[in-house]
């Protein structure tokens, strides 16, 4: 058992996400590209909202603006990847901290409600402002970043860009998710639970609970606004429902499907959800009525999401073999 | 050590604090009581800054901490313990501590270091002498009410007040656990040189270890003094042991 839990999980996940364009098929590096930056995006919510009990349904916005942002700067400005990446999260991490510091001033469903004003805010800018959101039509034709080094690279040099777009999608996520990781195990990381836990406490063993949840709010929505950046240009442009408020509730439920008392519950609920829709609506146009029954089950049944059933079950069993 | 000068509450025109002043010596152990109602909760809650006072100050050491916010106070030198037991209960016994000396030693905004056995001794060192450290791995949220006090008396301790509040400290806990509780407080008191201020029911608990008492009615403070002088004041027994027997 512990030498199971020795073993570098994240690297072998990452090992294996690496070899999926190896498959040969289209679709599934397609699925696993939409997959991979959908799990940035839901695990960085999670860091306000199963690391700090913040409920912020307005995240959408930090994901729009870094993908309009990356779109722009590319598109726009001719600028290169390896300064239109980290400039969505730059730009992404600015508004959260702008908008943050109205809404930690409130709590629960104001939190919740504030976070989604702000976004609407910024939904209506990008669907109006034309000249340079492209209004409702979008921004289509974002190009690819420059990924012809890849070409002299073993293995993986014969594959389409779209492929190579996948590699260093990857990579740029697997790096992001270490990243995150040493957040939450860190100090700071322990100070935001406690504020999940009880803030009344928090603010009396001297937190400065607002101050830390800015932070926890900022570092999100620039991870947030990364993701978006990939997006932007796996998407082949960028649109303003990226940042619509079904956008900010779709990776609500996936944080929340796969267990957000997880650090990579919600890169679980992620692939699920988008796994699911992929083959169900094949099969039917009910996509929603399935994921609202998928819902309703998973909150009363398993309240700790996939992963915490899972748990569950993994140690009822090493319960049983000890017994 | 603390001086509270005539503050005073309302909440909606009810005058729940209506101008108490009492002080606390350096190394005292002084008591407030008073029947249900009297303020002694608002009035903690106004010496710790979760509420503003409508008038009056509150000084600790000298210092003027008068409608500073909590996390200030607490960073001043103020413990505290809540009458509603108020930990982090889905956090482990020691991450519960740990967290109180990762605040207290400001590494708080620490983003880089691994957290797993930061201020491990210590921790472990003040759960021992609380007699939880052999459920250091617990969840917190599982342990008995009287663990669950004990856990917070530690939470406090971590932040290495000067001045320890204690609002209700036995409050619903059985006699024995009662018993064990104030001997746990006077040992703890003793050996890292507290300063104590708490609210109690338990009669026999407030004249078994303050040194000073004071005596809270409907906002205003009726009494003061050592237990023996309050015990025989008329006003006292006619208002609050009286109501009792």
């Amino acid at each position: 058992m512990s030498a199971l839990r020795r073993l570098p999980w994240g690297l072998l996940g990452v090992l294996a996400a690496l070899s999926v364009p190896l498959l040969g098929s289209r679709f599934y590096t397609f699925v696993a590209t939409d997959v991979a930056i959908m799990a940035l995006f839901a695990v960085s919510l999670n860091l306000l909202l199963g690391y700090t009990g913040l409920v912020s349904f307005g995240h959408a916005a930090y994901f729009g603006v870094g993908a309009y942002t990356t779109g722009l700067l590319m598109k726009m400005a001719g600028v290169g990847f390896t300064l239109a990446f980290p400039a969505a999260g730059l730009l992404a991490g600015l508004f959260a901290l702008v908008f943050g510091f109205f809404c930690v001033r409130v709590t629960k469903i104001y939190f919740a409600m504030l976070t989604l004003a702000f976004a609407q805010i910024v939904w209506a800018i990008c669907f109006k402002w034309n000249d340079v959101t492209g209004g409702d039509q979008g921004m289509p034709e974002i190009p690819y970043p420059d990924l012809a080094w890849m070409e002299r690279l073993p293995l993986v040099g014969d594959l389409q860009t779209s492929d190579h777009f996948y590699l260093l999608t990857v990579v740029l996520v697997g790096v992001c998710f270490w990243l995150l990781r040493r957040i939450v195990g860190s100090p700071f990381g322990r100070i935001l639970t406690t504020i999940r836990e009880n803030p009344e406490r928090a603010e009396f063993i001297g937190v400065h609970v607002g101050r830390w949840e800015l932070i926890a709010f900022v570092l999100s929505g620039a991870f947030a606004g990364l993701a978006g950046g990939l997006f932007g240009i796996f998407n082949r442009g960028v649109f303003a429902d990226f940042v619509y408020w079904t956008k900010s509730s779709e990776v609500l439920i996936m944080a929340i499907l796969g267990g957000m008392g997880y650090f990579y519950g919600p890169a679980v609920g992620a692939l699920v959800l988008l796994v699911l829709n992929q083959q169900i609506t094949s099969y039917t146009e009910y996509w929603p009525l399935v994921l609202g029954s998928i819902l309703i089950v998973l909150l009363f049944a398993f309240p700790g999401g996939i992963v915490g059933a899972l748990d569950a079950g993994r140690r009822r069993l090493a319960r049983l073999r000890r017994a | 050590m603390l001086e509270v000068r005539g503050v005073q509450k309302a909440f909606d025109g009810f005058q729940a604090v209506a101008g108490v002043s009492l002080s606390v010596a350096r190394g005292e152990i002084a008591a407030i009581i008073g029947p249900n109602g009297a303020g002694k909760t608002t009035l903690f809650n106004l010496v710790t800054g979760h509420i503003r006072p409508d008038a009056g100050s509150v000084l600790l050491e000298g210092r003027n901490i008068t409608g500073l916010p909590p996390h200030q106070v607490c960073r001043r030198g103020m413990g505290r313990s809540f009458q509603r037991t108020n930990i982090f209960p889905r956090l482990s016994v020691f991450q519960n501590v740990q967290a109180a000396f990762i605040s207290h030693r400001g590494r708080g905004l620490d983003l880089l270091s691994r957290v797993d056995r930061l201020y491990r001794d210590e921790t472990d060192a003040l759960l021992a002498s609380l007699g939880l450290l052999e459920r250091a791995g617990e969840m917190s949220g599982f342990l008995s009410h009287g663990a669950q006090k004990q856990l917070e008396l530690g939470i406090a301790l971590a932040s290495e007040p000067k001045l320890l509040l204690l609002d209700e400290p036995t409050a619903g806990m059985s006699a024995a656990e009662t018993h064990e509780t104030i001997r746990l407080i006077s040992r703890l008191a003793r050996e890292r040189d507290l300063t104590l201020l708490f609210t109690e029911h338990d009669m026999d608990v407030v004249f078994s270890i303050a040194q000073r008492i004071t005596v809270l009615h409907q906002g205003h403070v009726i009494a003061e003094g050592a237990p023996a002088e309050v015990r025989s004041d008329p006003e006292v027994r006619r208002v609050y042991l009286g109501e009792r027997r």
